[in-house]
């Protein structure tokens, strides 16, 4: 079966992010004082040829752990694209 | 004896390869030969330098594709048998991504490419790569990269302190550590750091672009001439060659 799985990739939360914090800033001259916490990231989709989920999951994981995120910085959801 | 050997890592997208050869070649005189990403040999060469660059575009992160070439296989066995290895502002961040290095290289805190000439101060002398710098020693070189803001969790950053990895810090001309002196954000305004075995060493600043008075500085050559030194004075056998 093929899975249309996405991911999404953080700086994690400890780490300051300048892209966000810039585009934080110029929402902010926007006058949209309102939004905060802005954190840019990476987003990736792929499919997958697996069994069941739960091996198209473990697979994904396994590609974020040994190259789509850095363990030193980077946090990482995995989630399974609706209709796929 | 055969002179020192110098191999340099070519990636696509590498763009200071030519400079580091120039540098071992033409100025040092040691034999040098470049080293194609896909090759699977290192050629017996005594050094292996990761130039700087933009390889592989520098997609997904700067270095995490280049870690995957078939010439880092080689390279980090060579690394792990004690061969020395130069990581050089994108070689650098290669060396992190491969784990060769702790730690990782982020976007800049301010977001911008940062090109221009840094002082960076010796925080250890006496190891392969500062074996000719005094304690202290304020070199003057260029960087040229918009992510060199260098961090580690916490627990790291105390372990490399400790053990004295942390071979330079960005200063001012007279020494003093301070933030305005850090083109980049990094922990501590560290601009370079080895690894606890004390053969592999990468940093952000560019020493093969300051070689020759001509072009601004020569301090970049006494690194380069420290290594050299280092493989002399080291036991032929040290290093299993291929």
């Amino acid at each position: 079966m093929n899975f249309t799985m996405e991911i999404i990739i953080t700086r994690r939360p400890t780490i300051l992010d300048p892209e966000g914090k810039a585009v934080e800033h110029a929402l902010h001259e926007l006058g949209l004082g309102n939004i905060a916490n802005v954190r840019i990231g990476k987003h990736v989709k792929l499919i997958v040829t697996a069994d069941d989920e739960e091996q198209a999951r473990a697979i994904v994981e396994e590609a974020c752990r040994k190259l789509l995120a850095n363990p030193v910085m980077d946090d990482y959801t995995i989630t399974r694209a609706t209709g796929s | 004896m055969a002179p020192v050997r110098f191999g340099i890592v070519v990636f696509p997208g590498s763009n200071c390869d030519h400079d580091a050869y120039y540098a071992v070649k033409h100025v040092l005189g040691a034999d040098a030969v470049f080293l194609w990403h896909r090759d699977t040999t290192l050629r017996g060469v005594d050094v292996v330098i990761l130039p700087g660059g933009f390889s592989y575009g520098d997609y997904l992160r700067c270095g995490a594709i280049a870690r995957f070439s078939p010439i880092m296989k080689e390279v980090v066995r060579f690394a792990k048998a004690g061969g020395f290895v130069m990581g050089i502002c994108n070689g650098f961040q290669i060396l992190c991504e491969s784990g060769l290095l702790p730690g990782s290289l982020l976007r800049n805190a301010s977001l911008r490419f940062v090109c221009r000439m840094v002082h960076i101060r010796t925080e250890r002398a006496g190891t392969a790569f500062t074996r000719l710098l005094a304690q202290g020693q304020v070199l003057t070189m260029p960087v040229a990269h918009g992510e060199g803001n260098y961090y580690t969790d916490a627990s790291t950053l105390a372990g490399l302190e400790a053990k004295g990895q942390v071979l330079f810090r960005y200063s001012t001309l007279d020494g003093q550590v301070t933030p305005g002196a850090n083109p980049n954000g990094s922990l501590r305004n560290i601009a370079g750091v080895m690894n606890e075995e004390g053969n592999v060493f990468g940093l952000m600043p560019h020493p093969e672009r300051a070689m020759e008075h001509i072009i601004g500085s020569v301090d970049g050559a006494m690194i380069f001439r420290s290594v050299l030194e280092a493989v002399t004075q080291r036991a032929p056998s040290a290093v299993s060659k291929e």
